[in-house]
C-alpha cells in the first residue's frame, strides 16, 4: 500500500530517526512518568518541556487491537488502489493509553481479531524507498 | 485590517461557570435559508456563495422586519465546507481573474465580504467563528451580550465548487497529519471506529440506526427550505440503507450528509430590541463550546462519551435548564453514527448511556411523543450545520409547518459538530 508520507519536525524527527534504524522511542516526561504520542512540544500534564526525552519502548513491543474500521472510499487518492482495507487502533501493552495506528498488514479487511496481540515491526514507505514506518500484526 | 477569530479563551468551554451572565438577554429576531443546490456551477456569480449568503441575509433582515441600515456587526464562519477554490497549482481549479482573486465569497463568505458586498454601511463590528455556523452563534450571541454591537447578522455560506469532494493527491503530511494520514485516520474512521466500540460496548448494530436515518430524511421533505424538499423528494427505505454502500465500515453512505451550496443568517440582538421587532423573540439562554483534547492519537469512547457528558453539562448550567425541561432537540447528525451520544448525554426523554438506538424504534416522528431532531438535520437536508439552529427558531416560534411538534415547545437546544469539538446554543420562548 502506498501510505502517506510523513515529513518529520524538530519535534518529530527523533522519532522518525529511530523509526527508520527499526525502534520505537516514546516521548516520556520524566518528572511526570508519562509517556507521549504522538509527541508534543511540553508534558500534558505539568506543562514543562524541561523533562521531556526519548525513551526506547519496553522489548518486545506489543500491543492489543482495541477496535477497527474498513476504509472503502478513501479521500486519498494514491489509496484508492488498495481499497477495501483496515484501519485498527492499537493500545501499547506497556501503556495502554497511548494509541496508535495500523493497517494490520496480513490481516484481511474486516477479519479484524479485537482484543488480540499485535507486535511492531517497520514497512518501508512505497513512496519514499529506503524510509520506514511503524506498522502492527496480529501475533497470536 | 481582516476580522479575526473569536478566541476560544472567550467561548464558554468548562463546567463551572455557573448560569450565562447575559441569560435571557440575547434573542434571534430573524432567520433565512437561501435556496438550497448540489454543486455551484463555478461560473454563474449570482449564485456563487457569497452571492446566496446576500439572499439568506435579506431573508433574515426581512423575516426580522428591519433594514440593512439597523445592523451594526456581522458574526460569520468564513470557512466554506467544500473544496478550495484556487490556485490551480494544488486544485486543479484556477482563480477567477480579478476582482475574484480570492476564495472569498466564492468557496465561503467572510464578515468583511458581506458588509462590503451588501452594503452594510453601519457594521461597524465584525467577527468570526472558526469550526461552523454554531461557532458563529456562540460567538455573536457573546457579541451582543457583552455589549460590542447591539443587532447583528450570524451568517454562514456553504460552499460546494465542482468536482468529487474532498479528494486529496498529496502524498505527503506535516504537522499533526503526519501521524494520521499514513495510516488513513481522520474524522470518519474516527467515527466509524467509534460506532463499532460503541456497538461492542452496547451490544448494538449499524441496522439499529435505519430508523433514525430514515426519520431524518422525513423530516426534511417536510422541511420547504432543505435540498431534498427542493431537489429530491425521494423517501429513502430501510432496504435501501441496508444496501447503502459503505464508506467506511461500519458508515455507509446514508449515513454522511450531502454536500450542498447555500447559506444561512440568522439577526441577533438583545432581547429588549427583539421584542421591537416584527417576529416574537427566542430568547438565547445560554452558548457553550467544547474543546476537548485526547490523551493520543484519537479518542477513545470513554473519551467522546466524556466530551458529549460535558456539553450537556455545560449546557443545562448555563441556562438553568434541566433534562425535563428540555422540549425541542436538534443535535448534530453529519455523521448519524455519532449522534447517539448526545441524546444519551443529555438524557432527552429520559434515554440513558447505550438506550438510543433503541428510543429509535419507537415514534421519533414529528407527530409523536418523541420529536427527535424535528429538523431533519443535516441527513435530512443536506450538509450546513445550522438546519438544527434554523428549526429551533422555527419551532418555538410556532412556525415550523407540517413539522411543528406536537409536545410543548418552549426551550430548545442545537448544536453541531463532534463530540470533541462543537458548539451549542440553548433557546426559550422566556427570557426568565
Amino acid at each position: 500500500m502506498p501510505k502517506p508520507i510523513p515529513v518529520p519536525d524538530a519535534l518529530s524527527k527523533p522519532f522518525w530517526d529511530a523509526v527508520n534504524q527499526r525502534r520505537l522511542v516514546l516521548q516520556t516526561c520524566t518528572a511526570c512518568n508519562r509517556h507521549q504520542y504522538p509527541p508534543e512540544p511540553a508534558c500534558a500534564q505539568c506543562h514543562s518541556a524541561q523533562h521531556l526525552e526519548w525513551q526506547p519502548a519496553k522489548e518486545p513491543v506489543r500491543g492489543r487491537i482495541y477496535g477497527y474500521c474498513v476504509m472503502h472510499d478513501s479521500r486519498l487518492i494514491p489509496l484508492h488502489e488498495d481499497q477495501p482495507f483496515n484501519i485498527a487502533v492499537i493500545k501499547l501493552e506497556e501503556d495502554p493509553e497511548l494509541l496508535f495506528l495500523s493497517h494490520l498488514p496480513g490481516t484481511p479487511p474486516d477479519q479484524v481479531p479485537v482484543g488480540a496481540t499485535v507486535e511492531i515491526y517497520f514497512e518501508e514507505l512505497k513512496l519514499a524507498p529506503g524510509r520506514l514506518i511503524h506498522e502492527w500484526r496480529v501475533v497470536s | 485590517m481582516a476580522t479575526e477569530y473569536w478566541p476560544n479563551s472567550r467561548l464558554r468551554t468548562k463546567t463551572g461557570l455557573g448560569v450565562w451572565e447575559h441569560r435571557g438577554k440575547v434573542a434571534v429576531a430573524g432567520i433565512g435559508f437561501a435556496p438550497t443546490m448540489r454543486r455551484w456551477d463555478g461560473e454563474d456569480l449570482s449564485t456563487s456563495v457569497g452571492a446566496l449568503t446576500i439572499v439568506a441575509a435579506q431573508k433574515a433582515l426581512d423575516d426580522a422586519g428591519i433594514s440593512k441600515g439597523e445592523i451594526d456587526g456581522v458574526v460569520a464562519c468564513p470557512i466554506g465546507m467544500g473544496d478550495n477554490w484556487g490556485p490551480e497549482s494544488v486544485t486543479g481549479r484556477p482563480y477567477f481573474a480579478p476582482p475574484y482573486d480570492t476564495e472569498d465569497g466564492l468557496i465561503g463568505t467572510s464578515a468583511d465580504w458581506l458588509v462590503k458586498n451588501m452594503g452594510l454601511w453601519n457594521a461597524k463590528s465584525t467577527f468570526h467563528g472558526a469550526a461552523c455556523f454554531n461557532t458563529a452563534m456562540s460567538v455573536g450571541a457573546q457579541v451582543v451580550g457583552d455589549g460590542l454591537a447591539n443587532t447583528i447578522l450570524v451568517i454562514r455560506g456553504m460552499g460546494n465548487p465542482p468536482g468529487r469532494y474532498h479528494q486529496a493527491p498529496d502524498t505527503n503530511y506535516s504537522g499533526p497529519r503526519q501521524w494520521s494520514a499514513p495510516f488513513d485516520w481522520r474524522l470518519e474512521p474516527l467515527i466509524a471506529y467509534g460506532f463499532d466500540q460503541y456497538c461492542r460496548k452496547y451490544g448494538k448494530t449499524h441496522d439499529m440506526v435505519a430508523p433514525f436515518v430514515l426519520n431524518q430524511r422525513r423530516n426534511g421533505l417536510l422541511m420547504p427550505e432543505g435540498y431534498y424538499a427542493q431537489h429530491r423528494p425521494e423517501t429513502p427505505t430501510k432496504e435501501d440503507y441496508l444496501a447503502a454502500r459503505w464508506v467506511v465500515k461500519p458508515m455507509c453512505i446514508m449515513d454522511m450528509d450531502l454536500p450542498i451550496q447555500t447559506a444561512v443568517a440568522f439577526v441577533v440582538t438583545t432581547g429588549e430590541r427583539a421584542r421591537g421587532m416584527k417576529q416574537k423573540p427566542v430568547y438565547i439562554l445560554t452558548h457553550c463550546s467544547q474543546r476537548g483534547v485526547v490523551r493520543s492519537t484519537t479518542e477513545t469512547l470513554d473519551e467522546t462519551e466524556a466530551f458529549a457528558a460535558n456539553i450537556a453539562g455545560m449546557c443545562y448550567e448555563g441556562s438553568g435548564l434541566t433534562a425535563r425541561e428540555l422540549d425541542v432537540f436538534n443535535p448534530y447528525d453529519g455523521y448519524t453514527l455519532f449522534t447517539q451520544y448526545y441524546l444519551e448525554a443529555f438524557g432527552w426523554h429520559g434515554v440513558k448511556r447505550g438506550e438510543a438506538l433503541d428510543f429509535y424504534a419507537g415514534d421519533i416522528r414529528v407527530e409523536g411523543p418523541h420529536p427527535f431532531s424535528s429538523s431533519g438535520g443535516n441527513n435530512g437536508n443536506g450538509r450546513t450545520r445550522s438546519w438544527g439552529q434554523y428549526d429551533c427558531i422555527q419551532q418555538l416560534r410556532g412556525q415550523a409547518g407540517r413539522r411543528q411538534v406536537r409536545i410543548k415547545a418552549e426551550t430548545a437546544i442545537a448544536g453541531a459538530f463532534t463530540p470533541g469539538t462543537s458548539d451549542w446554543t440553548v433557546y426559550s420562548t422566556s427570557p426568565d
